[in-house]
């Protein structure tokens, strides 16, 4: 975990887990190697920047079924989940 | 001469009494599978006791993970995400056949006759058929576009007659697969039936193909009793005038169509079922429901619907009555209602909460709890008697 985010105590990292591999799992699958929706493998995520997956993330991706997460996430959480999937940590 | 005869029968009467003294007889009707998600594994389950009775692991990736049984409801032909396939033994809790078969897959179906088992691909894409006993490929259906693109495969269901049909989630068509001749697979191709179906399914009489679309208002119903086979669209423009919410998980159409006069579908992205009449299919009206419907799955031999929903509102039930379309039950289960599964009969009704690791089973007329399983984020439940319906 970044510096950053290791002192940030709205973060819940088991949550946020458990939340990308199981609820992102239903479309992107439960090892993030694709389903409906595209893989969310490091190597996969490579040509987006932190920034553009924060943006995906939270306001989806409009004629598609990627919802946007707005409502359910903060944008600290974004960041964390974006951070953690450029590093393959969630996989 | 009289001894030689004695000697007989007692040797008869050893070999019929060595397996029931073991007490291995039984019988598959009451068995029936709970996926393990996380855990790559099934549980095998017996509804009567409400027990476990085995547990087959080493099956990959089973996040949306389902199954269909043999004819004789003592296999189960479990379709994994990751191409995965596996024939498990349901008496002897163990693994018959696997094979990889495709990068990522969603799903399959077992022809009438029980020979022929179909999976539907992301990744390639299409349809690949192989035989029941051996798992070798018999058929494989790419689900070509122009340009050399190909489209992932969803709603596979069966259909009497050796055959198949499925919708091209990214080429909106629908096809029929027809395996009654022996010199390879007939196609029927519906082209241009909407936008992105997500979901398709038949109904138990092996009628009506539905597929739920996700890029526009609206369902395609194919009458398969007519010919030519022709898609027709059906609740045009639902939503109409309406924004639609974030959807955070897809419908399933599983259980929808099995409505005997009035089939519940759902709204995507709305928080409500809309009725529709089974002949007509015209809509007779909404249901207000406390989230987003995934699952509705009606309970044999009555007229109530149970309805769970998506993320994150996936804690609740609504038990829903089709005769006066008002909610006459709503409960929490617990973090992540999943999958509802009834019994054959329809008096319980087995329930995965993924999140709490439990399996729970109520009684479907009082709605009271009477067993609870631990099981690891269980998330799919199928009972062998799915082997005697059409469509699943």
């Amino acid at each position: 975990m970044s510096p950053v985010l290791a002192s940030d105590t709205s973060i819940n990292p088991a949550r946020l887990t458990n939340m990308v591999r199981q609820d992102c799992g239903s479309c992107h699958g439960l090892t993030l190697r694709g389903g409906l929706g595209k893989p969310l493998t490091r190597e996969h995520l490579e040509r987006w920047d932190r920034e553009q997956l924060v943006h995906i993330i939270l306001d989806g991706v409009p004629g598609t079924p990627m919802p946007p997460w707005r409502p359910i996430l903060t944008e600290k959480e974004a960041r964390w989940i974006a951070d953690m999937l450029k590093r393959g940590a969630l996989q | 001469m009289s001894v030689v005869f004695r000697v007989l029968i007692v040797c008869v009467g050893l070999a019929i009494a060595t397996p029931l003294a073991a007490a291995e007889l039984r019988g598959t009707g009451s068995l029936g599978i709970i996926v393990e998600r996380t855990a790559g594994a099934v549980a095998i389950v017996d509804t009567v006791n409400h027990s476990i009775v085995g547990r087959v692991g080493g099956l990959g990736d089973l996040s949306h993970a389902s199954a269909v049984f043999s004819p004789d409801q003592r296999f189960a032909y479990v379709f994994g995400r990751d191409g995965g396939l596996t024939k498990i033994d349901l008496l002897k809790s163990e693994i018959v056949r696997r094979v990889m078969q495709a990068g990522n897959s969603i799903g399959g179906a077992i022809s009438d006759d029980g020979s022929l088992v179909a999976v539907s691909n992301y990744e390639p894409g299409g349809v690949r058929v192989f035989d029941a006993g051996t798992l070798k490929q018999i058929a494989d259906i790419p689900a070509s576009l122009a340009g050399g693109k190909t489209s992932k495969t969803v709603g596979l269901v069966d259909l009497p007659g050796r055959r198949f049909a499925y919708a091209l989630y990214d080429a909106g068509e629908i096809w029929i697969a027809d395996f009654s001749a022996s010199d390879g697979p007939q196609i029927t191709r519906l082209t241009g039936v909407g936008k992105l179906p997500y979901d398709g399914n038949v109904t138990p009489d092996g009628r009506h193909y539905l597929a739920g679309l996700f890029g526009e208002d609206g369902v395609v119903h194919v009458d398969l009793w007519k010919t030519p086979l022709t898609a027709e669209r059906i609740l045009d423009g639902y939503g109409r005038g309406e924004q639609p919410l974030p959807v955070y998980k897809m419908p399933h159409l599983e259980g929808w169509a099995a409505g005997t006069s009035v089939m519940m579908i759902p709204a995507v992205g709305h928080h409500e079922l809309i009725a529709v009449d089974s002949r007509d299919f015209k809509e007779v009206g909404r249901v207000a429901t406390y989230g987003q419907p995934v699952f509705a799955v009606e309970r044999p031999g009555s007229h109530q619907v149970w309805v769970n929903f998506a993320h994150p509102l996936n804690d609740t039930i609504d038990v829903v009555d089709t005769l006066s379309l008002k909610v006459v039950h709503r409960f929490k289960a617990g973090p992540a209602v999943l999958h509802m599964e009834f019994t054959p009969r329809g008096h319980e009704v087995w329930v995965s909460v993924r999140d709490a690791n439990r399996v729970r089973v109520y009684d479907a007329a009082s709605f009271a709890e009477k067993a609870t399983l631990e099981v690891k984020n269980p998330s799919g439940i199928f009972f062998t008697a799915r082997a005697t319906r059409i469509g699943q």
